[in-house]
């Protein structure tokens, strides 16, 4: 028996220069990070602070921190592939054989939906939604907390993949048979596996914890049409994520009883069917991407009526396109594979269903335009995004309709047509709006503002990048250029895809920027502070606390009487000419208690995930063993809250109060 | 453990709107958060299922649910599960009005018929691997065992996790804390029950009767 299974040296590709090099500087990105860390000493304080901490903001943070790291890692992706294409016309080869060439379009897809759009799409709910409905945390902190590790954990997989062993050539969505033992026997597909498995499980935990939070955790007074329309969409996303994350579960685990134990769900023996998964993929995979887009969405409507001074427009019928859409999105699955040759009535019923959601996100749209309408708008970073996404999101979404109608999509399937568009509402609606989001929050989380300049730069150069880049692919796709092609013959593709590889490069710009505005962010932060913690006139709780707000959220329990609760309560104030100084008394507060549990068990998932993508039966062993004894010692912890003293909570509004009137 | 309880606990001018109330206490909380992970994993059931349903005429010449369920086997294995439900049921009764003694009882009879249950379901599947028809033989095998096997790991987890209450309530009493967790454990229980209908149903009697 061999101790370590399929691993050894062997796995590491030491003859591929490209993936050597980017693991090296990955490792040496891991070793600064490390030696910085202890340079500084600090680590006792990152692993009291944030390791370790069930607090909904820290959380919430290195979410959105994990996002931007694995947004780094999956553009690199972006701009190998554009190079390689811009390259490999005619008789030229390009850079990329294509074993390397297939890892890193399935990398790329893998790692921007679930791995940057996902962690930071539930990082600002993660942040954002308790302080909205000013509640002290989430539901279930520690489960939280166990959330967001197993995400780490999945990405970590991710990474390893490119040092060690290799990762799937079968897509981001790992279609079988091509992703069966059969054609794909090496260690990527288990990869794909293990990682989203060991992350979509985070997030199912995350999904039923905020469902929980948000239904029976709200300020008193706060009944469901009073909450601002980003818990309304954070809603509508964690119950997707609990009606469909689980499907994807089974799905995967499927997979892999077919990968590791010889069943026959979905192989070409054994009377396996290879729709069954399709049609299971993407139940759960359709939702997905409204997972993603709600949230978005609700963000968009945060900013807009905050930066035009105004009430947002139309808030019962954004509710109600909102829960529309929830619903609505698990009725078009379909329209993925209209091909599949199904009947005409079956693809007929999809392809309407498909173009009905296109009623309600047009309703919000305007819902969007008439808030702006008459109202004093700020042209501040945040809102730029949201413009940008207005005007990109309607195009994608009319490339999204003309792709609903099946005989059009009979033309279009497997085209770079459909690249373009769900790039399209991808960047255009998901990135356009957690960049909206990062800009609106930042000075919440942080207490100083992020640089407006460098912040513009960066949005202009996505915008104009996003047209270079993506409107050639429609051209392209129009001209009949397939998906995923490592090279191709006709060379009067080649022109578009150059000028496409231009468009990449000025988005590799827009991020530069965006890594700039940080760092200068983080320099300047004297200048950029604020103190007040309500530097944009927000109308939502979150504005009502300090910022950062400590780690108890509000030193009372906010009572609330309507609609942007903080907005009115500000103007009574003013008006009636109120000390803001509440005259009742502090009184402790009970805040869930440290816990590792998340940590360690994430450790665990690492290794099982790890040995059985390398097939060490052992190791997987110790490590579920190792993770059931991590919850057992959590759940005989005596002590899961701790007690803030009246005096402590006193003393953080005395120096607040201090802070804004100096 | 039951519901009243809770209720009086709410101050009585915030009943008139509930979705104004509040923060729900502790207990609501645990119990709805719970619910909604139960309701998560009765679809992941439901793609169990589905899956089942597309695969199970795909035997590839191999056998059929008709040559292979014992209904005698799966009646036992039924009423054992049910009891246990009964059991467990009153387990909590006993958790209510605080009598060590009879929680245990109730746990102890619990464990025992899903033990029993478990090693029947065990013996099915050896038997059934043992005549050649293995999830590895056909589509619709591959789905039988997933299926089945995915309620009983759901059984033997539940099983281990009886143990632990036991030991919390040893430890430390009737906590609020453990009362809570002992609670979700019989909704867990009482929700395998109901997926065990849907197995019955869907696989075995229809599975015999076509």
């Amino acid at each position: 028996m061999n101790l370590l299974g399929k691993l050894d040296w062997n796995a590491i590709p030491l003859h591929e220069p490209i993936i050597m090099g980017a693991t090296g500087f990955m490792v040496l990105v891991v070793v600064v990070v490390l030696g910085f860390v202890t340079a500084k000493g600090a680590w006792l304080y990152l692993w009291r602070e944030w390791l370790t901490s069930v607090d909904h903001k820290r959380i919430g943070a290195m979410y959105c921190i994990l996002a931007l790291v694995m947004m780094l890692r999956g553009f690199s992706d972006a701009i190998m592939i554009r190079a390689q294409q811009a390259l490999a016309a005619g008789g030229a080869q390009g850079y990329l054989p294509p074993e390397h060439f297939n890892q890193i379009f399935s990398a790329h897809g893998t790692i921007m939906i679930l791995f940057m759009a996902m962690p930071f799409v539930v990082g600002l709910m993660n942040f954002a939604v308790p302080l909205q409905l000013g509640v002290r945390d989430v539901a279930f902190p520690t489960l939280n907390s166990v959330s967001f590790w197993l995400t780490a954990s999945g990405a970590l997989l991710v990474n390893i993949s490119l040092a060690v062993g290799e990762f799937s050539k079968a897509t981001w969505w790992g279609y079988p048979p091509l992703s069966e033992m059969q054609y794909s026997p090496g260690v990527g597909v288990d990869y794909y596996l293990w990682s989203l498995q060991i992350s979509g499980i985070g997030t199912l935990l995350a999904g039923i914890n905020f469902v929980t939070t948000i239904l029976k955790l709200r300020a008193p007074g706060m009944s469901y049409m009073r909450m601002p329309v980003f818990c309304w969409t954070a809603l509508a996303a964690n119950l997707l994520i609990v009606a469909a994350f689980p499907v994807l579960t089974a799905t995967l685990a499927m997979l892999a009883l077919d990968r590791y134990l010889g069943f026959h769900f979905f192989t070409l023996g054994g009377q396996g069917n290879q729709m069954l998964y399709s049609n299971l993929f993407w139940v759960w995979g359709h939702p997905e991407v409204y997972i993603l887009i709600l949230p978005a969405f609700g963000v968009f409507s945060e900013v807009m009526a905050t930066f035009s001074g105004k009430p947002l427009f139309g808030y019962r019928s954004m509710v109600a396109a909102t829960m529309t859409i929830c619903i609505l999105s698990f009725l078009v699955w379909l329209h993925h594979f209209f091909t599949m040759g199904a009947s005409a009535n079956v693809n007929g019923f999809f392809g309407v269903m498909s173009m009905i959601i296109a009623l309600p996100t047009g309703a919000k749209v305007f819902n969007w335009l008439f808030t702006m309408y008459g109202g004093r708008v700020r042209l501040s970073v945040p809102v730029l995004w949201s413009i940008g996404f207005m005007v990109t999101f309607v195009i994608g979404g009319m490339t999204g309709v003309l792709m609903a109608v099946p005989p059009a999509d009979f033309q279009l399937h497997n085209s770079v047509f459909l690249v373009a568009h769900f790039h399209n509402v991808a960047i255009g609606g998901v990135v356009f709006g957690v960049m909206a989001g990062y800009n609106y929050w930042f000075p919440k989380a942080f207490g100083f503002k992020l640089d407006e300049r460098w912040g513009k730069a960066s949005f202009w150069c996505w915008l104009v990048g996003f047209y270079v880049a993506f409107m050639p692919l429609y051209v392209l796709g129009l001209m009949g250029m397939t998906r995923r092609m490592q090279h191709y013959d006709n060379l009067s593709w080649q022109p578009w895809l150059i000028a496409a590889a231009f468009g990449t490069a000025i988005i590799l710009v827009g991020v530069v920027c965006q890594v700039v505005q940080l760092v200068v962010s983080i320099r300047n932060r004297e200048e950029l502070s604020d103190v007040t913690g309500d530097p944009w006139n927000g109308r939502t709780l979150e504005w009502a606390t300090a910022s950062p707000p400590p780690a108890w959220n509000f030193a009372f329990q906010p009572k609330v009487a309507g609609l942007d609760a903080f907005w009115s309560s500000k103007y009574r104030a003013q008006a009636t000419k109120d000390e803001p100084t509440p005259t009742c008394k502090y009184e402790p507060v009970e805040m869930p208690k440290n816990s590792a549990t998340g940590f360690v068990t994430a450790f665990f998932a690492v290794v099982i995930g790890f040995a059985l993508i390398w097939h060490i039966w052992w190791l997987a062993s110790v490590g579920v063993f190792g993770a059931f004894l991590t919850l057992l010692a959590f759940s005989f912890r005596r002590h899961n809250e701790i007690e803030v003293p009246a005096e402590e909570i006193a003393r953080f509004v005395r120096s607040h109060q201090a802070g804004v009137a100096a | 453990m039951n519901i009243a309880v809770a209720i009086d606990q709410i101050p009585q001018d915030a009943l008139p709107n509930a979705s104004e109330a509040g923060p729900a206490p502790k207990r609501i909380v645990v119990a709805y958060g719970f619910w909604i992970f139960l309701l998560s994993d009765i679809i992941m059931f439901a793609a169990l299922f589905a899956s089942y349903a597309v695969l199970v005429r795909s035997t590839a010449g191999g056998p059929t649910g008709a040559q292979l369920f014992n209904q005698t086997t799966v009646a036992i294995e039924t009423v054992c599960l049910l009891v246990s439900s009964y059991t467990c049921g009153l387990m909590s009764l006993a958790t209510n009005s605080r009598r060590y003694l009879r929680t245990y009882l109730g746990a102890l009879i619990t464990f025992a018929l899903g033990v029993t249950f478990l090693s029947l379901e065990i013996r099915e599947f050896s038997s059934m691997i043992s005549i050649g028809a293995a999830p590895q033989r056909s589509a619709f095998l591959s789905a039988f065992f997933t299926l089945v096997g995915c309620h009983g790991l759901h059984v033997a987890l539940g099983l281990i996790w009886l143990i632990v209450m036991m030991v919390q309530v040893a430890v430390f009493g009737f906590a609020a804390r453990v009362e809570h967790r002992l609670l979700c454990f019989s909704l867990f229980w009482h929700a395998l029950d109901i997926v065990w209908v849907g197995v019955f149903t869907v696989v075995y009697l229809m599975g015999v009767s076509s």
